[in-house]
């Protein structure tokens, strides 16, 4: 399996705080990769750091054996890397239909009309309410949109930040759902960064555990599942 | 319930009247005047306390009683579209200096003309340039007025020196204008919101400053006047063989020389317009748009944030240079103290109160702010209810926060809603999308 996305020793830090020591972390093509970890362990950061925000210290970051560690956040965005970020982040103001244009902004809208026909076709919702603006949609409607637009721009990679925040059971694996057909019918590789372990190792081919910036454990999504040590950290206790 | 709705403005009306008795306690409760000595003494006007707090609270009163106070859901309701408007008002703007002139002859047309035509569409051309930084692109620019100000004096320097006319010369004034907003813009495009908004302040501080005080060029606080004004196609608004008059046979009138600068900055305003509304159809204005409602995800996008801003800068500060050089041609002087924060702070205002983003709206609202404080200066039978002293154009800005504040009551998102949405509902603060807003979502870093 060759890798798609290989994150070798990368370290970041906020001031003199340091975010992430050392990490070392491998999405293969086709492959789910699922990031899993407590509130501040530095999981958005790791992924917010893909895109050059912040930029990271010592490391390096290769995508499709190209090094990416330097280049500018929205030359990135143009190596068919779409990322679906923390909190959604649609355009409020504008209507859906805009807002996947602006998906599309980095394709320079080539295959426009096939890619609306394909998102339509994996969330009918946003077809129904193209016209309506982003910000009067529910909350899941929000994340099905980000997750849209973020697939206008063709990409090989889809990085997915915290899908499921604050959104009903119901939805979460709705969207969950939709991710493993992603992966599964088009090939689409995925690295996903969730808190609700129990969601994303079942979806996960491989998961990396992160604490305090550090990854301390990796394994099959379904091995991390069983695991005494993961099941005592993430799961019990919480509200799986 | 009317007891009850009674006792509730009674309520309301105490608070509002403790909240004015606070304000003007220090403002109008005391007037520091000099003495005999000519040292400062506190001369008591409690009477004039007291009317402003029952004023205050007889306001609050009924205002409290005939709005009921609990919010009412009123049906959704469509706004119709009305294809006639934009043809109609044009239609108006293009016969209006005509029509002056036919009803009050040619002497009495000048200041309709100069005043409430040019001067007002001036400010239209100058609120739809930062409409575009400030409305679509959502960069909060406070130190617009320097931008106009490179324009105006651009004009008033070349001018003379190079002979050129001001054809050939308006667009290098928007081009010199443009280059400033690209200038500025580079250093600050990490900066945003207040910190944008500062720097933008002084920036146009700075410009100021220097033009007061770089006398060999722009003469100071003097001014520079006596450079070439406006010819119709090479020919001057002056009497004589040479002049536009007798080159077309008319008589020679003054009013000719506003008449045609009318419709230039009318033909030039309709020009801004176009622009903008094309660009807002066009990934670029899209993109403007995006960046303004969140940055992060402009460029988890893969657009490149540092251009579209830059773009936006330059853009809005190019028709600010142009409306600075009509401004030249309209005055024949140019000063610094044409250029201060007020003006900027108008202009934002006027982009503020037509509900950033609108075009229609940011033209209702410079007819509003800048005829209305023209027309204040016209009241002049006010003197004989308030005095001689009372000087009716010193109430300006008191009737532009008396405008704002009836927006924000009643209008929340300025006069004409920027992008219409399928559905809007009559009531703003209900509608859904003040509730759906990802706020508490957004600035999350990490």
């Amino acid at each position: 399996m060759t890798a798609l996305l290989s994150i070798s020793g990368v370290t970041a830090f906020y001031g003199a705080v340091q975010a992430l020591r050392g990490v070392d972390l491998e999405v293969g093509k086709g492959e789910i990769v699922a990031l899993i970890g407590s509130n501040g362990a530095g999981k958005s950061t790791l992924m917010m750091s893909i895109f050059g925000n912040p930029r990271v210290r010592d490391g390096k970051i290769l995508f499709d054996g190209q090094d990416i560690t330097h280049m500018p956040t929205h030359e990135i965005a143009r190596l068919s890397i779409a990322q679906s970020p923390e909190g959604r982040r649609i355009f409020a103001r504008m209507t859906v239909f805009e807002n996947l244009q602006m998906g599309a902004a980095v394709a320079q809208n080539v295959g426009f009309d096939d890619n609306l026909e394909k998102v339509f076709a994996i969330f009918p919702r946003l077809k129904e309410r193209q016209k309506q603006r982003g910000g009067t949609l529910s909350g899941g409607e929000q994340q099905m949109l980000a997750i849209a637009r973020a697939l206008m721009s063709n990409p090989k990679l889809l990085l997915l930040d915290e899908p499921s925040l604050g959104l009903a059971p119901l939805v979460c694996k709705q969207i969950f759902e939709t991710v493993k057909r992603l992966n599964e019918q088009e090939g689409l590789s995925v690295f996903l960064v969730e808190q609700d372990a129990h969601h994303a190792l079942k979806l996960a081919h491989r998961a990396y555990v992160l604490v305090n910036g550090a990854v301390t454990m990796s394994g099959r999504g379904a091995d991390l599942l069983r695991d005494p040590k993961v099941r005592a950290a993430y799961l019990e206790g919480g509200a799986h | 319930m009317p007891a009850e709705k009674m006792l509730r403005a009674l309520r309301e009306a105490g608070w509002a009247t403790l909240v004015v008795a606070g304000l003007s306690f220090p403002i109008i409760a005391y007037r520091a005047e000099p003495d005999f000595n000519n040292l400062l003494a506190l001369q008591p006007r409690w009477p004039l306390f007291l009317q402003f707090c029952a004023a205050a609270f007889l306001l609050r009163f009924f205002l409290s009683l005939w709005s009921g106070g609990e919010a009412k859901v009123k049906p959704a309701r469509v706004w119709p579209k009305l294809p006639w408007l934009g043809p109609l008002l044009l239609a108006g703007l293009t016969v209006y200096p005509l029509a002056v002139v036919a009803l009050l002859g040619p002497q009495a047309a000048l200041k309709w003309i100069d005043t409430y035509g040019v001067q007002i569409l001036i400010y239209v051309l100058l609120g739809w340039g930062l409409n575009i930084t400030v409305g679509l692109a959502g960069l909060l620019d406070l130190g617009y007025a320097a931008f106009y100000a490179v324009g105006a004096y651009a004009y008033a320097l070349l001018a003379p020196l190079t002979g050129l006319g001001f054809w050939a010369l308006l667009p290098v004034c928007g081009l010199l204008a443009a280059f400033w907003g690209f200038c500025i813009g580079f250093p600050i495009l990490r900066l945003r919101g207040d910190y944008l908004a500062i720097v933008t302040l002084a920036f146009a501080e700075i410009v100021r400053i220097v033009l007061i005080n770089w006398d060999v060029v722009t003469h100071g606080e003097a001014g520079l006047f006596g450079f070439p004004g406006l010819n119709f196609f090479g020919l001057p608004f002056i009497p004589g063989p040479r002049g536009f008059a007798a080159h077309f046979g008319l008589p020679f009138q003054g009013v000719q020389k506003q008449i045609f600068l009318y419709y230039l900055v009318l033909v030039l305003a309709l020009l801004a317009n176009l622009v903008s509304l094309r660009l807002r159809r066009l990934p670029l204005g899209r993109a403007w748009e995006a960046l303004r409602e969140d940055e992060i995800a402009c460029r988890a996008l893969g657009l490149d944030t540092r251009n579209i801003k830059l773009t936006a800068f330059a853009l809005g500060a190019f028709f600010a240079g142009i409306a600075g050089c009509l401004f030249a041609l309209r005055q024949g002087f140019v000063s610094p103290s044409a250029f201060t924060f007020s003006e900027s702070a108008l202009i934002l205002a006027i982009v503020v109160l037509g509900g950033g983003g609108s075009q229609l709206g940011v033209a209702v609202a410079a007819v509003f702010l800048v005829g209305a404080s023209e027309l204040l200066r016209e009241l002049t039978f006010l003197k004989s209810v308030f005095g001689p002293d009372f000087d009716p154009a010193q109430y300006r800005m008191l009737l532009v926060g008396l405008a704002m504040v009836a927006m924000m009551n009643f209008r929340p998102r300025g006069l004409v809603s920027t992008r219409a949405p399928t559905v809007r509902l009559s009531n703003p603060s209900s509608g859904p999308s003040d509730h759906l807003l990802p706020q508490g979502e957004k600035g999350v870093a990490s």
